[in-house]
């Protein structure tokens, strides 16, 4: 089962779990992963955009490559689109599988490449200021390992 | 041709999506890109480095040596800052 959804609102962690494993007995392990924002030098909120359409469609993509690399039960990603506060979740990966490495290992891929391919775009904004957030090399160099 | 732009290339530019019928010389994304470098003062700023650009045809990433259709869907972002 693969949940995919871009949405304004705040998730829950609790009960997307639950989605992934509620009436199944075949599930051993269910990794999570939340980013939220942080209040880096001041930083007041963060405007999300994206790509609609493109978003979906490159998330699958990944989701199928996942599917194929490790043996998972279920995938959930939740992204976060509009202005976040810090603390706020933006995302959420959650990966279901019978045994907790596949599930460690594919929520870690497909969190790199939320981060380099997915078509979302960060604002940031302080006080009157607003900046856009510049992609990270480090950020490639980390997808790249999975190549 | 559908043209979108996204992040400070939508707002270097002035608009989110526009339809536009390039020259029939242009066959490349990197063409169309320098084209539209050429429209205006916005574009001017929005496609003055083409290395801090990124494209994406009918959904997906491409290079700007990937050819482009009349009936394409043609994106403009800068890299991506999800997650």
């Amino acid at each position: 089962m693969t949940t995919i959804r871009i949405q304004s609102e705040p998730f829950d962690v609790n009960a997307e779990i639950a989605a992934l494993t509620t009436g199944r007995s075949d599930v051993g392990a269910v990794v999570t992963f939340s980013g939220h924002v942080r209040a880096d030098d001041g930083l007041a909120a963060l405007r999300l955009e994206h790509y609609p359409g493109m978003t979906e469609r490159e998330i699958s993509s990944h989701v199928r490559d996942a599917e194929m690399r490790w043996p998972l039960l279920g995938v959930t990603i939740v992204h976060r689109v509009g202005t976040l506060l810090p603390g706020e979740a933006i995302v959420l990966v959650a990966t279901a599988s019978s045994h907790r490495q596949a599930a460690f290992s594919a929520a870690e891929f497909l969190m790199d490449y939320l981060k380099t391919r997915a078509p979302f775009w960060k604002e940031e904004s302080r006080g009157s200021e607003t900046q856009w957030v510049e992609g990270r090399a480090s950020d490639e160099e980390r997808a790249k390992r999975w190549e | 041709m559908r043209l979108l732009y996204f992040a400070w290339v939508r707002q270097k530019v002035g608009l989110s999506e526009e339809t536009i019928a390039p020259p029939a010389n242009i066959r490349t994304v990197g063409e169309l890109a320098e084209w539209l470098g050429s429209r205006g003062p916005g574009y001017a700023e929005a496609f003055a480095d083409l290395k801090r650009l990124r494209a994406a045809v009918n959904l997906e990433h491409v290079s700007f040596a990937a050819g482009i259709a009349p009936d394409d869907e043609v994106a403009f972002f800068p890299p991506v800052t999800g997650g």
